[in-house]
């Protein structure tokens, strides 16, 4: 694809940081207001998509650096998975929210009823989120990045490439 | 096939789905929810979390949640898998 | 017989999607029949577990003296709507990859020409 105008290349360069930083506090912020990790890897994914569509693939690649995405996938899912297996090595059962009210990294108590939230409750929690928020950023990046590689050969044998040649030549 | 015969099956079909809501329960009134109650009260003691959807998506049911992932994990796999030789320029 | 409007919605939501899979010779609309069938699935989830003047089941900052909704369902549709999405994705690039071999979009044309 080509990249647009200067407008909409100003615009959403602008912008798109503002989109991350967003996803990221929907991600962090999951066990106090509605959100979590699937729902923040989303609004991140569409900052990603917007970088695209503004920039070009090709450009876009370079910017969010498209070779290290797989291993950041891998690592969220990982990170979730070994999170799971902490309890079973405890001796609990598995899932086990083993640092739940136990004072220490995110372990405060909560008072029961409503009230403003902590933010260093929740245990395993958290940590959950972020890994989760990690997978799905990466894999639905990497899905858009597919389908735009697969625009450029769909397009060689229809009546569209004939029209670019017609241009280039004239 | 006509226009008359697919008129009919459609129509068939939605009065099958519209006998079927005979059997639902009124719009607000949920008929058991124990279970929901036993979220509800114990989860701010049990997880400490004021977010009781999060409590139940990573604590309560996780086991669900890490399904998921791994379904995400594949249809990522699958696509990145057919669309493999025209990544390279 | 409760007819409500938000169940007749769900049931209009569901019979579009089926005709949309059966009765259409393209493609990408048979793709969209099955996004329209798996909206409709996941708004009956959410619809099943309202009470009457319910918040929503949040302890921060919650209005005082009210019920609260059933949260099971919401962390249910949750997980059908990112299965959705992985089905989607994967049904799209099965049909580039269908364009590509063919080169045609109609199922009538495809079941003739075998390889």
């Amino acid at each position: 694809m080509k990249p647009m105008s200067k407008i909409v290349r100003t615009v959403a360069a602008s912008i798109g940081w503002f989109v991350f930083v967003f996803g990221i506090y929907v991600i962090v912020h999951g066990h106090l207001t509605p959100g979590g990790g699937f729902q923040g890897g989303a609004v991140m994914a569409t900052g990603v998509a917007l970088l695209i569509v503004a920039y070009g693939g090709w450009s876009a690649e370079k910017c969010v650096r498209k070779e290290r995405l797989p291993v950041f996938e891998s690592a969220g899912l990982l990170t979730f998975i070994l999170l799971a297996f902490g309890g079973a090595f405890l001796g609990v059962t598995f899932f086990f929210n083993f640092l739940a009210n136990k004072g220490g990294l995110f372990g405060d108590t909560l008072p029961v009823g409503i009230n403003p939230g902590i933010f260093n409750s929740a245990g395993v929690i958290p940590l959950m989120n972020m890994g989760v928020g990690m997978e799905v950023l990466a894999g639905i990046s990497l899905i858009l990045f597919a389908m735009f590689y697969g625009t450029k050969k769909v397009r060689e044998g229809t009546c569209l490439a004939d029209n670019e040649k017609k241009e280039e030549d004239a | 096939m006509k226009i008359g015969v697919k008129i009919a099956i459609v129509l068939l079909l939605f009065s099958f789905l519209l006998m079927g809501l005979g059997f639902m329960h009124q719009y607000g009134v949920p008929l058991k929810s124990s279970m929901d109650d036993y979220f509800i009260k114990h989860a701010q003691e049990e997880t400490a979390t004021n977010n009781v959807v999060t409590s139940i998506v990573f604590d309560y049911r996780g086991f669900d949640t890490l399904g998921e992932a791994s379904v995400l994990f594949t249809a990522v796999l699958g696509v990145v898998m057919i669309f493999r030789e025209a990544g390279k320029k | 017989m409760f007819y409500d409007l938000h169940y007749i919605t769900i049931v209009f939501l569901i019979a579009l999607g089926i005709y949309a899979v059966m009765f259409q010779h393209n493609l990408i609309k048979i793709a969209i029949g099955i996004d329209i069938l798996e909206s409709g699935a996941n708004l009956l989830l959410i619809v099943l577990g309202y009470r009457n003047g319910g918040v929503a089941p949040i302890f921060t900052m919650a209005p005082q003296g009210k019920t609260m909704v059933l949260p099971t369902p919401q962390a249910l549709t949750l997980t059908a709507i990112v299965i959705g999405l992985a089905t989607t994705a994967l049904m799209l690039s099965l049909i580039v990859m269908l364009y590509r071999h063919y080169g045609t979009l109609d199922t009538r044309e495809i079941r003739r020409l075998k390889g």
